[in-house]
C-alpha cells in the first residue's frame, strides 16, 4: 500500500517537472536552443497571479490570463533583444550563456519588486480529492489537473505542430532555416511564435507548480527548472511526448529512492539513473538519432 | 580576438567607472568631522537565503537609528553599512575586505555559518571585533575576538531534546533536517546524539537537501509509518510552511517541535496559520510577547518597514548592535580607536556586560557563546503562547 | 638587439600569441605588486587576487575541454570539488607535520592527481554522449559529488580514519580525535597557503600545458575531432584517447584550482561547487570567445571582480551585473554588433590615414 502511496506522490511531482519540460522541448525542438530562463518565467508567471488575486483581487481565471498574457510579452521580448540577434553567432553557446544572463536579470528583478521572503500562494485548483482504498490513498485535485493539463498541452501541441501551417512552418524552421526561408516560411515570425507559445505554458506551469509546492520566492523557478531541463533531455530532447514521459519518471525515481534507499542521498540516485540511462540510449527516451554525414 | 580585448578593457574601465561614482556618493555621507563608530554587517540579501539577511540588515539598521537618535555610543554616532554576501564564503571574505576599505571598526555578522567561519578567520588576524547575531556553527567564533547572540548548534540540539524529554512530551520522535544546509544538519546531529540519553527513541531520520526542498512527503510518509509521537524540524520557516501544508494532505499531526529557524512562520505572507497550529519551537524571541521591550521593537519594526512582525533573525540583530553599545559604554571607548584597540576593549567588557534584549537576558562567556534562557513556545490560533 | 627583433619577426604567429598571453599575465603581475608595495592596493583588491587566480585557471582548464575538444560539460565545478576536498583533506590530516610551502606542493599534487583520475574514471563512459546529452550527465556528475559530500563524515584518532555515511553523530572518536569532514558543514580550517604568487605561477603552468598542448600533434588531433569527427576517425585518429586526453587534463586543473580555492579560506562546503558555479565558468569561456585562451582569462578577471566593484550600487549590484553580462555577450558574439564594430573600425583607421596625410 505504501509502494502505491509513493507512486502517486511521485507522478504527482513528476507532473509538474513534465508540465515545465514541455515549454523547454517546445523552443528548443524549433529554436534549437536551450532556454535557461524558462524557470525564471514561470516565477515571474507565478507572481504575476499572486499579485492579481491577493493584491488587486481578481477572481483565478482571469488572473492565470493575465499571467498568459504577461508571460507571453515578456518571452517574445526577451527573444527579441536577447536571443535574436545572436541566431546567426558562430556558437550556439553565445545563446546559451545569454539565456543565463537574462535568467539572472529576471531573478534579481523579482527580488527587488516582491523581496526576498517567501509567500504562500493561494492554491487556484479548486479540483477536489480522490480518496481511494478507504482514505489510505489520496491523489489532491492539483495532481489531477497537471496531469490532465499535461496530456490536454501535450496532444494540443502535438496536433498544432502536425496539422496547421503555422506549426508545420514551425517543423520546416527545425528541420533546415535556410531552405525554410527559401520556401517562403517567415523564419522571424515562426520563432517568436514559438516563444510565445512556450511562455504562455510557462504561465500555466507556475500556476500549477506554484499550487502544488505553494512558496514562492524569487528563486522558485531556477530548480523546477534544471529538473525539467533533466527530465526533457532524459525522454529525448526536441520530443513533445518524450518531455511529459521524461517528467514524469524523473518524479516516480527521485520519491521511490527517498522512500525506499535513502532520503540523504536521492539526488545522487536520480542522477546515476539518468546517467546509466543515457548511456544506454544516448538520445534519451524519445529522442531521435540522427545519423551523422561525412 | 583583439577587438573583443579591447571591448572587454573598455566595460572594465565603464565598470570602474560606475563603481567609482557610485563609490563617491557613498563617501559623501560620512565626511562629517566628528569622529563616528562605524559598525559593518554582513549577510545574504541576494540568493536563496536573502529573507533570512535582509531581517538582519532591517533589525540593525534599527538598533542603529534608535542608538543615534539617543545620542549614539559614548556621545559618537553610529554609521552602519550593511554588505551582501549571497550565503557564499568567498563573496563574504570580499565584503569583509569591501567594509574594511570602508573604515569598519566593528563586525556584526555574518548571518549563516558556513561564511562566518571563514570571515571568522579573517578578523580574528585583523583583531576585529566579531559578533554574529545567526551564526549557530561552533566554529563561527572560535577566535578570542568573536561572540554571538543566538545559540550555538549543540546548544540548540540539546537543549531541545532536553525540553522535550523534561516536559514529557514524547518518547518516540523522528526528525526531518535539511542535509545539505549546515545549521539544520548541525542541529540535527546534535539532537539524535542527546536524546537517547534523555530516554527518547529517535525511530526515523529523514533528509532533504537543497535541490529537493519541494516536496516532502516521501518523508513525512516515512515518519509516519514510524510511529513517531513528536517530529522535529531543525529547519527555516520557508520549507516548514510547505512541510505542514504536506503534512495535512496525508493527514499525518504529530507534535511538531522546531529550533529558532521555525520562527517566521507565521509572518509568511498569505500562510494559513491554521496549519502550524500546535507547532511548538524553542526560541529566544517571540514576536507577541508581553514584555514592553518586544512590544516597542515590534511596533517600531512595523512602523519603519511597514511589515506585519520582525522574524527572529531581526530580533538578534538588533540585539548585537545594543550589545555592541553596552560593551562599548561598559569599556569606555572612543569613536577614534583603531579596530584592533576596541577589539581588545570590547572582548575584555563582553563578559562583564549583561544585555536586556529583545531575545532575552543575555550574559557571555569568555569563550564567545552567550547565555540566555531559550523560551518554549506553542502556536495556537496563530499566536505564539508561551509555555 | 636586431637578432631579437628578426627572431621574434620569425615566430611563429601562434608562438608569439602565446608569448602575449604569458607577458600579459606577467605584467598583470607585476603591475599588482607595484601597488601591493607601495601600499596602494585596497584590501577588497588584495582578497580578490586569489580568487581571481582561481577562475582563470577554471576558465581556462574548461576552454581546453568546450573551445579545443568541442564538448559541451556542466560538470567542471565537480572536479574543482574533488581537488578542494581532497586536499583539503590532506592539509588537515597532516597539520605542522610537514612544512607550509612542501605540504601546499603535496596538496596541489594531490588535488591535481586526484581530480584527473576522476576525469578518466568518468570520461571513459560518457565522452561517447555529445552535444546536450553530454552536457546533462557532466551536470548530473556534479550534482551526485555534491550530494555525496554533504553526507560523508570523516574523522581521525589514535586508532586512524572513521568513515561514516549520512550521520556524523554515528562517528565515534577517541578522546583527542577530530572530525575532518563534516557533512553540510564542510572542512574547516584549512591552512591558508594560496597566495597570489602561488596562484600566478599555477596560471603559467595551466598556460604553459594547454597552449603546449593545443600547438601539439595531440592538439591538432584533438581539434580535428572536434572540427569532423568522422573525417577524423578515417585518418586514423584514435577518438576516444583524445577525447579523452583532453578531458583529464582539463580536469585535472581544475582540480588544482580548486586546491587554491579551498587553501584560501578557512571554510570549505560543498554549496559553492553546484551547476551554478559550472554554469559560471562556461559563461568566462564564451564571453572570452571559445578557443581563445586570452580571452577566457580577461572574461574571468571582469566577471569576477564586476560583482565586487559594483558594491556601491546595494540594491541594484546584482540587477546591473546580470544587464552588463547580456550586453557583453551581445557586443562580442551578435554577428550585426561584430559588423559595426569592423565598419567602426575601418572609419577609424581611414581618418587616421586621413590625418597623417593632413599632418604631412
Amino acid at each position: 500500500m505504501s509502494f502505491i502511496s509513493h507512486l502517486i506522490n511521485g507522478i504527482s511531482l513528476g507532473s509538474v517537472y513534465a508540465i515545465i519540460a514541455l515549454g523547454y522541448t517546445m523552443v528548443y525542438g524549433i529554436a534549437k536552443m536551450l532556454n535557461f530562463a524558462h524557470g525564471d518565467v514561470i516565477m515571474i508567471g507565478a507572481y504575476v497571479v499572486f499579485t492579481s488575486m491577493t493584491g488587486m483581487g481578481l477572481n483565478p481565471i482571469l488572473s492565470i490570463l493575465l499571467s498568459m498574457v504577461v508571460c507571453t510579452v515578456l518571452g517574445v521580448v526577451i527573444e527579441r533583444i536577447a536571443y535574436k540577434p545572436l541566431r546567426n553567432a558562430a556558437s550556439p553557446l553565445a545563446v546559451l550563456i545569454t539565456a543565463i544572463g537574462i535568467s539572472y536579470l529576471l531573478q534579481n528583478v523579482a527580488l527587488l519588486l516582491f523581496g526576498a521572503g517567501a509567500k504562500t500562494f493561494t492554491n487556484v485548483v479548486t479540483f477536489p480529492s480522490i480518496s481511494l482504498a478507504g482514505g489510505k490513498l489520496t491523489i489532491t485535485g492539483v495532481t489531477i489537473v497537471t496531469i490532465l493539463a499535461c496530456i490536454v498541452i501535450m496532444v494540443g501541441l502535438s496536433l498544432f505542430v502536425g496539422k496547421t501551417k503555422p506549426g508545420r512552418a514551425m517543423q520546416a524552421v527545425s528541420e533546415d532555416r535556410g531552405a525554410a526561408q527559401l520556401m517562403g516560411v517567415n523564419v522571424n515570425g515562426t520563432i517568436a511564435l514559438t516563444f510565445a507559445i512556450g511562455s504562455a505554458l510557462a504561465a500555466i506551469a507556475g500556476v500549477l507548480l506554484c499550487s502544488a509546492y505553494p512558496s514562492l520566492t524569487p528563486y522558485t523557478g531556477a530548480m523546477p527548472g534544471i529538473k525539467a531541463f533533466v527530465a526533457a533531455v532524459f525522454g529525448g530532447i526536441g520530443s513533445i511526448p518524450g518531455a511529459m514521459i521524461g517528467g514524469i519518471l524523473l518524479g516516480i525515481i527521485e520519491l521511490l529512492s527517498k522512500a525506499y534507499i535513502s532520503s540523504q542521498v536521492a539526488d545522487a540516485i536520480v542522477f546515476a539513473v539518468l546517467i546509466v540511462v543515457l548511456l544506454i540510449k544516448p538520445t534519451g527516451l524519445f529522442g531521435k538519432n540522427i545519423q551523422e554525414k561525412v | 580576438m583583439k577587438k573583443s580585448k579591447k571591448l572587454m578593457c573598455l566595460a572594465l574601465s565603464a565598470a570602474f567607472a560606475v563603481s567609482a561614482l557610485a563609490g563617491c556618493g557613498n563617501s559623501g555621507k560620512g565626511s562629517s568631522s566628528e569622529p563616528t563608530y562605524k559598525i559593518g554587517a554582513i549577510g545574504p540579501v541576494t540568493g536563496s537565503a536573502g529573507a533570512y539577511g535582509e531581517a538582519v540588515k532591517k533589525g540593525a539598521q534599527l538598533a542603529a537609528d534608535e542608538i543615534n537618535a539617543n545620542g549614539g555610543i559614548n556621545g559618537a554616532k553610529i554609521e552602519f553599512k550593511f554588505e551582501d554576501d549571497e550565503n557564499d564564503a568567498e563573496k563574504a571574505v570580499n565584503a569583509y575586505n569591501t567594509l574594511k576599505d570602508w573604515g569598519m571598526q566593528m563586525l556584526m555578522g555574518t548571518v549563516t555559518s558556513a561564511p562566518c567561519i571563514a570571515v571568522e578567520s579573517e578578523a580574528a588576524n585583523d583583531n576585529m571585533f566579531l559578533l554574529t547575531p545567526s551564526g549557530t556553527a561552533v566554529d563561527c567564533i572560535s577566535g578570542s575576538n568573536a561572540f554571538r547572540v543566538c545559540f550555538s548548534d549543540p546548544a540548540q540540539g540539546t537543549k531541545s531534546a532536553e525540553y522535550i524529554s523534561e516536559n514529557n512530551i514524547a518518547t518516540k520522535v523522528a526528525c526531518i533536517y535539511d542535509s545539505s544546509d549546515p545549521y539544520s544538519s548541525g542541529i540535527y546531529q546534535n539532537f539524535a546524539a542527546a536524546a537517547p540519553d534523555k530516554g527518547m527513541e529517535v525511530v526515523a531520520a529523514e533528509a532533504f537537501t537543497a535541490d529537493s526542498k519541494t516536496d516532502f512527503k516521501v518523508q513525512l510518509q516515512k515518519v509516519k509509518d514510524s510511529g513517531a509521537e513528536l517530529v522535529f524540524l531543525p529547519i527555516y520557516y520557508t520549507e516548514a510552511a510547505l512541510l505542514l501544508q504536506q503534512a495535512k494532505d496525508i493527514n499525518f499531526s504529530p507534535i511538531f517541535f522546531g529550533c529558532d529557524g521555525l520562527d517566521g512562520l507565521l509572518d509568511v505572507e498569505n500562510f494559513d496559520a491554521s496549519l502550524a497550529e500546535g507547532v511548538m519551537l524553542l526560541t529566544p524571541f517571540a514576536a507577541d510577547a508581553e514584555d514592553e521591550k518586544t512590544q516597542q521593537f515590534v511596533k517600531a519594526y512595523s512602523e519603519k518597514y511597514n511589515e506585519a512582525a520582525p522574524i527572529q533573525f531581526a530580533a538578534d540583530a538588533y540585539d548585537a548592535i545594543y550589545t555592541i553599545k553596552a560593551a562599548a559604554e561598559e569599556a569606555g571607548t572612543k569613536a577614534d580607536m583603531s579596530n584592533s584597540d576596541l577589539c581588545d576593549a570590547l572582548v575584555a567588557a563582553m563578559p562583564k556586560i549583561t544585555v536586556e534584549g529583545v531575545t532575552g537576558t543575555i550574559t557571555w562567556a569568555e569563550d564567545g557563546e552567550p547565555d540566555k534562557e531559550p523560551k518554549a513556545v506553542k502556536i495556537e490560533s496563530g499566536a505564539y503562547v508561551a509555555l | 638587439m636586431t637578432v631579437m627583433k628578426n627572431t621574434i619577426k620569425n615566430m611563429k604567429k601562434s608562438t608569439k600569441s602565446n608569448l602575449i598571453t604569458y607577458g600579459m599575465v606577467i605584467v598583470a603581475y607585476i603591475i599588482v605588486q607595484i601597488f601591493s608595495t607601495t601600499g596602494n592596493l585596497s584590501s577588497m583588491m588584495q582578497g580578490l587576487l586569489v580568487p581571481l587566480c582561481i577562475y582563470v585557471i577554471a576558465a581556462v582548464s574548461l576552454n581546453l575541454v568546450v573551445g579545443f575538444s568541442g564538448e559541451l560539460s556542466l560538470g567542471h565545478a565537480g572536479f574543482m570539488c574533488i581537488g578542494a576536498y581532497v586536499s583539503a583533506f590532506f592539509s588537515s590530516c597532516v597539520g605542522d607535520a610537514l612544512p607550509g610551502p612542501l605540504r601546499f606542493l603535496f596538496a596541489i599534487l594531490i588535488g591535481a592527481a586526484v581530480a584527473g583520475i576522476f576525469g578518466i574514471l568518468i570520461g571513459i563512459p560518457v565522452l561517447r554522449l555529445r552535444g546536450d546529452y553530454l552536457a546533462i550527465v557532466t551536470l548530473a556528475f556534479g550534482e551526485i559529488i555534491k550530494n555525496l559530500m554533504n553526507v560523508l563524515y570523516i574523522g581521525i584518532d589514535g586508532s586512524g580514519l572513521h568513515i561514516q555515511a549520512s550521520d556524523g553523530g554515528a562517528l565515534v572518536l577517541d578522546a583527542g580525535g577530530k572530525v575532518i569532514v563534516n557533512g553540510a558543514l564542510g572542512i574547516t580550517g584549512t591552512p591558508k597557503d594560496s597566495t597570489f604568487t602561488i596562484g600566478v605561477i599555477i596560471i603559467l603552468i595551466t598556460l604553459f600545458i594547454v597552449q603546449n598542448l593545443v600547438n601539439s600533434r595531440s592538439g591538432r588531433a584533438i581539434m580535428a575531432i572536434r572540427d569532423n569527427r568522422i573525417a577524423a576517425e578515417s585518418i586514423g585518429i584514435n577518438i576516444t584517447k583524445y577525447k579523452l586526453m583532453a578531458f583529464s587534463i582539463s580536469a585535472a586543473l581544475a582540480g588544482v584550482a580548486g586546491v587554491l580555492y579551498s587553501h584560501n579560506l578557512a571554510t570549505l562546503t560543498v554549496k559553492k561547487f553546484d551547476y551554478n558555479t559550472s554554469i559560471m565558468i562556461l559563461v568566462f569561456v564564451v564571453l572570452g570567445g571559445i578557443g581563445n585562451i586570452r580571452g577566457s582569462i580577461i572574461a574571468a578577471v571582469i566577471l569576477t571582480a564586476l560583482p565586487e566593484l559594483l558594491r556601491g550600487l546595494s540594491d541594484y549590484r546584482m540587477l546591473i551585473y546580470a544587464i552588463v553580462l547580456v550586453a557583453m555577450m551581445l557586443f562580442n558574439w551578435a554577428p550585426a554588433a561584430i559588423s559595426w564594430r569592423e565598419r567602426m573600425k575601418e572609419k577609424i583607421a581611414e581618418r587616421r590615414k586621413h590625418q597623417t596625410k593632413e599632418a604631412a
